[in-house]
Formats: structure tokens, C-alpha cells, sequence
């Protein structure tokens, strides 16, 4: 420990809005060793880790790591390729639906490392973990203790010299807890020189680092090896030597728990599970599972995260119908249609059902009244709750600002605010320090031993399972055992209930060769004699990698390829969406409805309403009886047009006295106004140039004629005009929604960590996330093409290169500009919404789809100008029904090649590199 | 599914609204929807010509042929220009004018001696909405004013029948009176459904509506507070955009009852936010959702008749677009906006827009519990 530090922050402060993660730290962590951080959630550790590894932006002070500033831009990126770094949550920066292999290969090409690379060291990678048979499982079916092997494989693929792993054990069973500790001593023996930073809440992993931090409320309130710490605070255990550090104030809430014994009363058993199974697809997530639990027990469910704890309370609750076998709750067979069943149940969820933007009271207000708490009831009830549970210091504070600790009380009180008579609390306490741990059990044990409330409850915590009266110890989706935990022990003749646990789960998965160990194998150097972590084919940091940026192309098209329905709709989507517009949508104004008041009667009348009659355009409906009559059939619609032909019309005819024939139009729709006027005027027309010719033969003809010439499309039939509209509508509204969700997605499922923390650039990552949509769209125009051509008879008259080139240039500015929304919105709904908005009316309305953008104004004329839509339309028509070439369409080209770089270069400026 | 709890939908509901007013960046697309979009949609389109790039080919260059180019002039057609014969096709494929007239030469002298010279007209078909109009606009301007030329000389036999054409609701068939509440009604389409499509799914892929399920609550009262909550914002929102943006910012007169006009948006609500809790119900995630959400709206917007007449449509399109409520509200809000439709008029395309809802909304309810609880992805 005289080597220089590896990472040394002076004078750190971080806060968010409100909160303070971090405060004025000024620590020098010791390389070549494994430095832990201890603390509960919420201190600040993984704040401080975030930091070390540039994921973060620093507020307030000074990183240095590897010897160097962090906080600097182009150090960053060039020490980048050193630094491994594995966030806090399962597989939280992995992609789940990859298989193993896929995951790690994906990182070794965000490190530059060349195909034959990658293979030996994937599989060396592999093979040292044990997942190597399970190389093509999708990382989504991998168990708890799996993904954090197979994120310690993507970690170590470009042997970093700073191994940076946030909580990597929490929610993992035991077993594969020791065999995860046991592969970074393993690796550690190989590559002494490596330092590993590690948070954990677990305290008996702490005794096994070389050095630790203890942090509370983003201070460091202590550090030195464990044996410093426990002789420092004469305390014989890590957790007494923690608490003792605490500040006076947290120290008081704290006093050791006891238990009092339980008095059986033989009653009616709470719950009942006989043989529940439920399967999903091919999968089974709980498998025979059965227990009773008597009135007023406290029992436990032990086990990873993803062997069926969930899955099993949800079935209790009714929320899952099981696939197989039956559950009751107070002897009768759990409904879900069942609501007086539910109001004796009181449940947790893992996901905090609280909602984060109501206050302490007004979340126990909402519950108390949704459970029909009587109104004389409700206030004391929710002030019983506030003081019983210590909230009442929080009370007007909104949920999402709490303290983890404090937040889970909450949850707590929120479950019980309706008096149940069963509990189900399915993993309370993860992540919630000691001292606020054992204060939640106080509860939970007078809730038990003086009301005789049942608790079920689930925990992946040793220490909190022996508390229980009795516990069923699950994995991959059955029971291994169920008794008390000291019956637990005995049975397999182990001290504590970790071994015992330990003892069962090598018996069951030592059958499944489910995890076979070769941890103590001679450590194998990948690289050979390589200079570490830079690989051959490394690109020099913060230059531009083809490499990576295939990279990541090659895993979003991987990501697109697995979602099938996703892929269907962006590829047929629009194929059968055209199929729908292109009949619908028409400009022809047919099937006009009118009617006729006829004040004449005459046969001169009759005449000139079957000339109208006639028409293709116009359907005639029953007469009108009076001008009542006209203006109530014109209100509700049903007739657009009406003809109002005066009294003595033939007589006037007949004399020469030039009779007025009214028309009106309903003028609602303005264009099919227009179109209507000008039908009836041009038969009006006619019919006079009819009646001329009968009267006077050839004399009458007009003095001069136009003749309209229709170029383009001389039938004016509006498929023609159609289909060249619809391709550029269809392929802007879906490739822009399809990218909406890229970035923003990542985002909130935490997979942009590894933009934050990998030598990848923003240009990279932006680009190669968009290549995959790019071709997706281009085989999506592609049948559109053919769809116009076989199925609608409109074929490309002009040249289809130049159309081709079009269609390449616009997709790739309209899935740019679905990129654009996604980088700068936070949430998906905003993403999604957004994009609507920004899409739809200016493609509809201002592009020039249905009104010429030069016949546009205002703001809707400079948004057209503005448009992708409006150059690709002009394309679309010149090719399809003008029969242009290049000649005539490289202006509309250039411009549409213009808005890659632009959108591109904004989305890049709009992109973090780290997280704020 | 048995009585229910008004006071749970109601409480549910408030939790909804708080919810919605925490999200500044949606409330702030909201606000624009209903406010900038409104006054963008109606200003700057319009439906009828407006501003048509215009040339004249002069090969008569004589007076009359002057006047007739005089003739054309803004807001319908820009001032036209002048071009020779042989830059007619060029000047057409490259867009530059949707119209061009030719004149011939001697068409004076000849129509002055009664030959019956011929103009010719070329028009830009692929112009859709304007190629039409603006082809009778042009014949109109340039009969009238030849045959006031000739009047001027001879007598014209003045028609033996005369027609009074004149448009109702709308006389001077401005597009500010159509394109502004038309794009009020899309955005009260696309806002309620992704609205409530996407809060839906994110509650599903956060596990909270889970939770309600195992309090003493019903989905249909979960699906009712989450329909009268969004509805109520959409509802405030189109109120503002009709009450103020278009009766006083656009100054377009509304002919019917704006309260009756709530009315049935408010039934519309209903429907639109069935089928957003409906879509979220069959997708997975919230990208599939995405892509649903568009392949749904597109088609409501274009084929619902607010863009084009409906009855211009194949009557397959016709009975499909039957099945959606959005074709109902479209014809009940022209009704009562444009032509002061009252009740006895659009009271049965109100129960039918209702109607729909609730289908949809039947099916929403009896997929709502298999959706939330498979949440395997």
C-alpha cells in the first residue's frame, strides 16, 4: 500500500435537485488492492463510483484517476480503455434479449478488438466463469448469479486496470455469491497490478477486502482495513464496527432486535399453496411449489433474484392465475375477481408501488380511502400511522424525495394502513441500511406477536431470513427445503444458515451441472504477452473506429432481428398502411349528395335536374320540400349541394326571360366546396351550350376555347397522385417513431452506461444505432416499390436510381430525426409524444403533400422549406408520374443530403457523454 | 363485473391528474398542441388556391393578351410570368409553375373575327387539391374577361339561364375556418391515445398498476380514472383551442353550440381513450406501442373525413373507418361548428361514436388483467 493512489478525490460534492449524494469527500484509495465501499443505498457510493469511472459529470471538486484528471475530456477518453466498469443492478448494462456470447463480443468491439481476438478471449472468458455452456441463453433467461458473471466477463474483455463494480452480489443467491468472489480472487491472482473498487451493503463481504471506506449520508465517516475498523470501534463484527461509526443521532434509533417466540395456536392456516406452478411459454418460473403458513407466522421465502419469489407472492395475491395447482388464503381459493379476499391482504411490492409525486399523507390519505376506510376512521387511522411508523417529519414531502429507509417505512405503512390480517412483502428491505433494516423488523415482529398479523415476506438477506419463524429456501423456480431455520442448519449439519443454504444448493444444481467452478484453473493471460486492455485492432482513443461504431449497428440490428413484432411492423407496416391510403386517401370528390326544390315542376325543370343527375359526381337524394326543409338537411349533412329552381323557371326559359337558377354549397369543407362550385358550374355550362346548340345549331358555338391539358396525368386519376404521396408520408412517421425510443430507451433502462463509460464515441453510437433502421426502412421502400408497381399499376416511369438514392438520403434524415427527439427527451412518453407532434402535422400539412409549399405562408410555408417531406414528395412525383432523372432531380437530392449532416451534428451536440 | 366505486375512480383520478402536472415536458407539448399548432395548422395552409405559381406563354403579344395577364393576380395566383414555348416542360418538371397558359399568336385578330382561336392551358395534375380548382378558376377569369373584351364591340347573347351559386357555413370558403379546428380535432386524436396508451404501459413496465390490482379495486375503475383524468386535460386543452384560439385568435365564427360541441368531445374522450388503453393492452413495450400508435392515428386522421370527403372513398374504407369513433366525431364537429348542427341533428352519430367506445373499451377491460400480469418481455 505505498504505491502511488489509483483514484484520489479532493474536495467532491455532488448533489441532485434537492438531494446531496456526495459532501465535500476528500479520500486517496490504495492501487494494486480491493477497495470496498460500505454504507447502505443512498450514501453516495454509487455516486462516488459513477464519478471514478466518467460516467458521471463532477459538480463540485477533483477525480483523479490513474493518474490523471478525469474530469478532463480527453484524459477521460484515454484512460477510458483502462477503466471497467459494472453498474449497481442485475445485467442493468447488459442487453437482454443478446445471447451470452453476443454481450461480451458486443464489448470487445466497443474496445476495438479484432474478430480472432475477441474469439480466444470470449472464450477463455467463458470457460473461467462457467457460463461457457450457456453461451447462446439469452441474457434475460440467465439467473441472478449468471448476469453478474457474464457482466464480469464484459468487464474484463479488455483487461482493465481499474475494476470498478457497483453492489455485484446484491439479489444474488449465496452460492453463486461465493463463486463470484472467488473468480476476482482468481482473476486478481493473475493480474496482481489490477486495482477493483467495490460497493456492497453486504458486511461480511467487506471482511474479505484489503480496504475499506464506510460512508453514510455522502460523507466518509471512516477508512482503513477491516481489522482498523473493528479495532478502531472495539467492535467484534464489521456491522457493530458500521454503526458505531454512524453519528450519534443514528446511532439512538438503533437498538439490537429481539424476537419474541411465537405461541402456535392451531388455528386455520393463512395461506395455503398445494403444488403451484406457472409457466411462461416454455418457461417454467415456479415449479409444485407448496407451504402453509400459520396465523400470526412470520414466514420467510430465501433466494436469488429470478427463482420464483415474485412470481410466487403474485399468485398468492391473486394478481397471476396460476398455471397449475391452487392457493388459499383463509381457506378460501384465492379469486381475482375477489375484492373482500383483498381487503384483508396487505402488499409490497419490490417495485416501489408508491406514487413518487404525492406527499407522506396524501399517499396514506389515497390508500386509506381507496380501502373504504370510514371518513371518522380515516384521520386517526393516518395519524396512527404517521407516528407509529416515524413518518410524521415527512409528512408533506412528495414519496419520490424520500430516503430509501424512510421510503420503504412508508410502503410499509401504506400496506397496513387497512388493518390486513395478512401481509405480503416481497423483498422489502433490499438496499435499505442496517439500522433502518432492523427498525423495519420491530414493526414487522409487533405487527406479528401483538396483533397476529401473518407476514410473508421474501429477502435475499441471511441475517433477516433467521428472523423468520419459518422459511422455504427457493431456487430456479422450487423449493429445496421449508422449516425453521435453525431445523434448516441441523438438517445439514451447518453453523449458520448461509452454509446450510449454501449445502442445498450445491446438492440441487451439483445434479444440473448448472454452474461448474473452475475457479482455481492456472490462470491463462489472454493477450499472451500483449501490453494490456489495447488490443491490436484498437483505434486510438477519442479517434473515430468504423469498428465500433459496426459495433454497435451490429448489436441494435441483433436487438431488431430478436423482436419480432417490432421488426413485422417496421417492415410491413407501411406496406399495409399504403395498402389502406393509397384506396382511401383520394382527392376525387365523388358521390356528392344533393337534392333539388323544385318550385316549377315543368318538364324544363326536370330536364336540367337530370342533367345534373346524370353526372358521375352526384347522387341525388329525395327532393327538398321548402327552404325549412333545405336548411335542415344542409345542417345535418346529408345533403352537400342543393339546387333551387324558381317558380315559372319554364316559362321564363321558354320566353327568353333568363331564369335564375340558386345554388347553394355547404361550404364546410372548403376544397370540397371549391370542387363543388366548380362541377356544377361547368355542367351549368354545358347544359347552356346544349341548349344553345338545339335552339340555334352551330351558330352558338363560343367565341373562343380553352383547352386544359392535365400533363402527367392526363386521366387526373388519383391513384397516380396518391402513391408518389404516401411513400414520403409512410417513410417519415415510421422511421422517425421507430428511432424515437433508440436513445431515450437506453436511457431508462440503463444500458447507456456504456456510451458513459467505453471508449465509443457519440457519433459512433448515434450513426451505428441508426445503420440497423436505415436498411430496415430501405427493404420497407423497397416493398413499398413493389406494392406500387404490381398491386396499384404505378410504376417508376422515371429513373429509379435517382428515386432509389432519394429514398436513402430521406430515410436517413427521417430516422435522424427521430434520433434527434430521443437525445433530448428523458422519458419514452415524451420521446413518443414528441415526435408525433414534430411529424405529423408538418408532414400532412406543410410538405406539400395535399397544398404546394409555395402556396403556403406564414410559419407553415418556412416548415415546409425546412421539411425533409417536401424534398423527397418532389422526388417521389418527378420519378413516379413526371419520368424525371438526375437531370431534373439533383437540386431536391442535395437538399435532402443536406439534412443528414445538420441533424446528425445536432444530435451529437445534444448527446451527453456523461450522465449529469 | 358487478357495482362498482365512484368515489375510487374519482380518487384514482386525482393521482392521475398530479401525475400528468409533474411531467413539465408533456404539459408543455400539451399547450402547444392546442395553442401553436392550432394557429400554425389554420394560417398557414390553405385548401383553396392561394398564391399558384403562374406562366404565360405570349405568343400574341396584343393587347387583350396583356389584359389577360393582368388578370391573374394575388391572393389566388402569383403574378404570372412570362415564358417562351420551349421552356414550358422544363420549367413544369422542375416545379417552378403549377399552371401555364398558352396564348397563340393571333388570338386577338382572330377572335375579333369570329374563328374561334383555341388557348391552351397545361396544368400540373400531380397538384391534387389544386390542380382542379385552380384550372376552373383560371377558365373563369380568362372567359370573363375576354368576353368582356368582346362586349366592348358586339353584343354577347347574354346565357338564357343564369346560376346564383353561393357556399353555406363557410361563404367565402376560407381554409383559417377549416384547417384550425380540424387540426384541434387530430390533436385530440393522437394526444388522448398516446396519452393514455403510454401511461398505461409505463405503469405496466413499473409494476403500479399491479399493485392496484391487489387493493379492493376494480380495472374498470382503474381504466375509468384513467380515461376521465387525461380526458379532462384533452378536454380543457380543445376547449381553450376552440373557445379562444379559433373563435378569437383566428377570428373564425363557430355557427353551433360550443358547450354541445364539449359535449360530444367528451363522448369522443371516451372512445379515444379506450383505444389507447386497448392498443396498450396489446403491446409489449413501449417501442411496439409506439409503432402501433402511428399505424393507428395516420389512418384516423387521413381517412376519418377531415381531410378529404369521406364519401369520396371506397365504400370498403367507408365501412372499415364505420368502426372507428374518430369518423363520428369529425362529422359531428362539422356539423356543429361549421353548420349549427344542434342535437336532433347528431344525435345518432353521437350513440354510434359511443358505441364504439365502449366496444373498444369492453375489450381493453377483459385483456386488462392478462396484460398487466404479462409482463414477461
Amino acid at each position: 500500500m505505498d504505491r502511488a493512489p489509483v483514484v484520489r478525490l479532493s474536495g467532491v460534492s455532488q448533489r441532485y435537485g434537492e438531494a446531496v449524494a456526495l459532501e465535500a469527500v476528500d479520500i486517496a484509495l490504495p492501487a494494486g488492492c480491493m477497495v470496498g465501499l460500505i454504507g447502505p443505498d443512498g450514501v453516495g457510493k454509487s455516486s462516488l463510483l459513477a464519478l471514478v469511472s466518467g460516467a458521471r459529470q463532477i459538480q463540485q471538486g477533483r477525480v483523479e484517476v490513474l493518474g490523471g484528471d478525469i474530469g478532463e475530456r480527453h484524459f477521460r477518453a484515454s484512460v477510458q480503455p483502462r477503466i471497467a466498469y459494472m453498474p449497481q443492478g442485475l445485467g442493468k448494462n447488459l442487453y437482454p434479449t443478446l445471447s451470452v456470447f453476443e454481450n461480451v463480443d458486443f464489448f470487445g468491439r466497443l474496445f476495438g478488438q479484432g474478430k480472432k481476438e475477441r474469439t480466444a478471449r470470449i472464450a477463455e472468458l467463458l470457460s473461467s466463469t462457467g457460463l461457457a455452456p450457456f453461451r447462446e441463453r439469452p441474457a434475460a433467461k440467465l439467473s441472478g448469479g449468471m448476469k453478474q458473471k457474464l457482466g464480469l466477463c464484459c468487464a474484463l474483455i479488455h483487461d482493465p486496470d481499474l475494476l470498478i463494480l457497483d453492489e455485484p452480489t446484491t439479489g444474488v443467491d449465496p452460492l453463486s455469491r461465493r463463486q463470484f468472489w472467488a473468480l476476482i480472487d482468481s482473476i486478481r491472482a493473475r493480474r496482481p497490478g489490477m486495482s477493483v473498487l467495490v460497493a456492497t451493503a453486504y458486511m461480511e463481504e467487506a471482511e474479505r477486502f484489503d480496504w475499506l471506506v464506510a460512508m453514510d449520508a455522502g460523507r466518509v465517516i471512516g477508512c482503513g482495513t477491516p481489522a482498523e475498523l473493528r479495532a478502531q470501534t472495539g467492535q467484534a463484527t464489521l456491522d457493530g464496527a458500521f454503526i458505531r461509526l454512524l453519528p450519534e443521532a443514528r446511532r439512538q434509533a438503533h437498538r439490537t432486535l429481539s424476537i419474541p417466540p411465537r405461541v402456535p395456536d392451531g388455528a386455520l392456516p393463512a395461506i395455503e399453496a398445494e403444488g403451484l406452478v406457472q409457466r411462461f411459454g416454455d418457461f417454467t418460473a415456479v415449479d409444485h411449489v407448496s407451504f402453509r403458513i400459520e396465523r400470526g407466522e412470520i414466514f420467510g421465502f430465501l433466494g436469488s433474484n429470478g427463482c420464483g419469489k415474485t412470481t410466487t407472492m403474485k399468485m398468492l395475491t391473486g394478481l397471476l392465475p396460476p398455471t397449475e395447482g391452487i392457493a388459499r388464503l383463509f381457506g378460501k381459493a384465492v379469486d381475482a375477481g375477489d375484492l373482500e379476499t383483498r381487503k384483508q391482504v396487505g402488499y409490497m411490492s419490490q417495485s416501489f408501488s408508491l406514487y413518487g409525486e404525492l406527499s407522506v399523507a396524501a399517499n396514506l390519505d389515497l390508500h386509506a380511502r381507496l380501502f373504504h376506510l370510514p371518513d371518522d376512521r380515516r384521520g386517526p387511522r393516518v395519524a396512527e400511522m404517521m407516528r407509529r411508523f416515524g413518518l410524521e417529519p415527512y409528512a408533506d414531502q412528495a414519496a419520490a424525495e424520500l430516503p430509501l429507509g424512510i421510503r420503504q417505512r412508508l410502503s410499509l405503512a401504506v400496506a397496513v394502513v387497512h388493518e390486513p390480517k395478512l401481509l405480503i412483502l416481497d423483498e422489502p428491505t433490499s438496499g435499505v441500511d442496517p439500522v433502518a433494516r432492523d427498525q423495519f423488523w420491530a414493526l414487522l415482529v409487533e405487527l406479528s406477536r401483538e396483533q397476529g398479523v401473518t407476514i410473508f415476506i421474501s429477502t435475499h438477506f441471511m441475517n433477516e431470513a433467521e428472523r423468520c419463524d419459518r422459511l422455504s429456501l427457493m431456487h430456479a423456480g422450487k423449493v429445496l427445503a421449508s422449516d425453521t431455520p435453525a431445523g434448516l442448519c441441523a438438517a445439514r449439519g451447518e453453523a449458520t444458515l448461509e452454509a446450510a443454504f449454501i449445502g442445498y444448493l450445491e446438492a440441487a444444481t451439483g445434479a444440473s451441472r448448472d454452474a461448474p467452478e473452475p475457479v482455481g484453473a492456472p490462470p491463462v493471460e489472454a493477450g499472451g504477452g500483449r501490453p494490456a486492455g489495447r488490443g491490436n485492432g484498437a483505434a486510438r482513443p477519442g479517434g473515430f473506429s468504423l469498428r465500433r461504431l459496426l459495433g454497435y449497428a451490429y448489436r441494435e440490428a441483433l436487438e431488431l432481428r430478436r423482436d419480432v413484432i417490432r421488426l413485422g411492423f417496421a417492415l410491413l407496416g407501411s406496406v399495409i398502411m399504403m395498402f389502406v391510403l393509397g384506396h382511401g386517401l383520394s382527392f376525387d370528390v365523388e358521390g356528392l349528395r344533393f337534392a333539388v326544390l323544385d318550385r316549377d315542376q315543368s318538364p324544363e325543370s326536370r330536364d336540367y335536374i337530370a342533367h345534373v343527375a346524370g353526372s358521375r359526381y352526384f347522387v341525388q337524394r329525395p327532393p327538398l320540400l321548402d327552404e325549412a326543409d333545405l336548411d335542415r338537411r344542409m345542417k345535418n349533412g346529408e345533403v352537400s349541394l342543393a339546387i333551387d329552381i324558381p317558380a315559372d323557371y319554364g316559362r321564363d326559359l321558354r320566353r327568353g326571360r333568363s331564369p335564375e337558377i340558386g345554388v347553394v354549397v355547404d361550404g364546410a369543407m372548403p376544397y370540397r366546396g371549391e370542387t363543388m362550385r366548380g362541377y356544377i358550374e361547368g355542367m351549368h355550362r354545358d347544359y347552356v351550350a346544349r341548349l344553345l346548340r338545339e335552339q340555334l345549331g352551330d351558330r352558338a358555338s363560343a367565341a373562343f376555347d380553352i383547352e386544359s391539358r392535365y400533363r402527367y396525368n392526363q386521366d387526373f386519376k388519383s391513384v397516380y397522385a396518391m402513391v408518389p404521396a404516401v411513400i414520403p408520408l409512410l417513410m417519415l412517421l415510421i422511421p422517425a417513431i421507430l428511432m424515437a425510443l433508440g436513445v431515450v430507451r437506453e436511457k431508462e433502462l440503463g444500458s447507456i452506461t456504456n456510451l458513459y463509460v467505453t471508449p465509443v464515441t457519440r457519433f459512433e453510437f448515434l450513426v451505428g444505432k441508426q445503420l440497423p433502421y436505415v436498411a430496415v426502412c430501405m427493404g420497407s421502400y423497397l416493398l413499398m416499390m413493389l406494392e406500387a408497381t404490381l398491386v396499384f399499376g404505378v410504376p417508376v416511369k422515371g429513373s429509379l436510381a435517382a428515386m432509389t438514392l432519394g429514398a436513402l438520403l430521406y430515410v436517413t434524415a427521417t430516422t435522424g430525426l427521430g434520433l434527434l427527439m430521443s437525445t433530448f427527451t428523458r422519458t419514452q412518453i415524451a420521446a413518443l409524444f414528441g415526435t408525433a407532434i414534430v411529424t405529423m402535422l408538418p408532414t400532412l400539412q406543410f410538405s406539400g403533400l395535399t397544398t404546394p409549399v409555395e402556396s403556403l405562408q406564414g410559419g407553415g410555408y418556412w416548415i415546409g422549406q425546412f421539411y425533409p417531406a417536401t424534398y423527397f414528395i418532389l422526388i417521389c412525383r418527378g420519378a413516379f408520374t413526371k419520368g424525371l432523372g438526375f437531370a431534373d432531380l439533383w437540386p431536391s437530392l442535395l437538399a435532402l443530403a443536406a439534412f443528414i449532416p445538420v441533424l446528425t451534428l445536432v444530435s451529437v451536440a445534444l448527446l451527453k457523454k456523461q450522465e449529469r | 363485473m358487478g357495482g362498482f366505486s365512484l368515489s375510487n375512480i374519482f380518487r384514482l383520478g386525482l393521482k392521475e391528474l398530479r401525475s400528468l402536472a409533474a411531467d413539465k415536458v408533456l404539459l408543455g407539448l400539451i399547450v402547444w398542441a392546442f395553442s401553436g399548432a392550432i394557429y400554425e395548422a389554420a394560417t398557414g395552409v390553405s385548401q383553396q388556391l392561394n398564391n399558384a405559381p403562374v406562366a404565360i406563354v405570349d405568343e400574341d403579344a396584343s393587347p387583350l393578351s396583356a389584359r389577360l395577364a393582368g388578370a391573374l393576380y394575388p391572393p389566388y395566383f402569383r403574378a404570372p410570368e412570362l415564358i417562351r414555348l420551349d421552356q414550358v416542360d422544363a420549367a413544369m418538371n422542375s416545379n417552378r409553375y403549377a399552371f401555364v397558359l398558352v396564348i397563340p399568336a393571333n388570338f386577338q385578330r382572330d377572335l375579333a373575327a369570329g374563328r374561334q382561336p383555341e388557348m391552351q392551358l397545361v396544368i400540373d395534375a400531380t397538384l391534387v387539391s389544386q390542380a382542379f380548382i385552380g384550372a376552373g378558376y383560371i377558365t373563369r377569369i380568362v372567359s370573363g374577361e375576354v368576353g368582356e373584351y368582346l362586349t366592348g364591340r358586339r353584343d354577347a347573347a347574354p346565357s338564357p339561364i343564369r346560376i346564383a351559386t353561393r357556399a353555406r357555413f363557410n361563404p367565402n370558403l376560407t381554409g383559417v375556418w377549416f384547417g384550425g379546428v380540424m387540426e384541434a380535432i387530430n390533436n385530440v386524436t393522437m394526444l388522448t391515445i398516446i396519452l393514455v396508451g403510454a401511461a398505461f404501459i409505463r405503469e405496466r413496465e413499473h409494476g403500479t398498476i399491479e399493485h392496484l390490482l391487489v387493493m379492493p379495486l376494480r380495472p374498470f375503475e382503474i381504466m375509468m380514472a384513467k380515461i376521465w383524468a387525461n380526458g379532462l386535460a384533452v378536454l380543457i386543452g380543445v376547449a381553450f383551442a376552440l373557445g379562444v384560439m379559433v373563435r378569437h385568435v383566428l377570428a373564425v365564427p363557430i355557427a353551433g353550440s360550443l358547450a354541445l360541441f364539449l359535449g360530444a368531445a367528451t363522448l369522443y374522450l371516451f372512445a379515444a381513450a379506450s383505444i389507447g388503453i386497448f392498443l396498450g393492452t396489446i403491446a409489449r413495450s413501449m417501442p411496439q406501442l409506439g409503432l402501433l400508435i402511428i399505424m393507428t392515428i395516420v389512418p384516423l386522421q387521413l381517412l376519418s373525413g377531415g381531410v378529404t370527403p369521406q364519401e369520396s372513398m371506397p365504400a370498403a374504407i367507408q365501412n372499415i373507418m364505420a368502426a372507428t369513433p374518430t369518423t363520428y366525431f369529425v362529422r359531428i364537429a362539422q356539423g356543429i361548428l361549421y353548420r349549427g348542427a344542434d342535437l336532433a341533428d347528431i344525435w345518432l352519430d353521437m350513440l354510434l361514436m359511443t358505441g364504439v367506445g365502449a366496444v373498444f373499451f369492453s375489450i381493453a377491460l377483459f385483456r386488462f388483467r392478462k396484460a398487466v400480469t404479462q409482463t414477461q418481455i
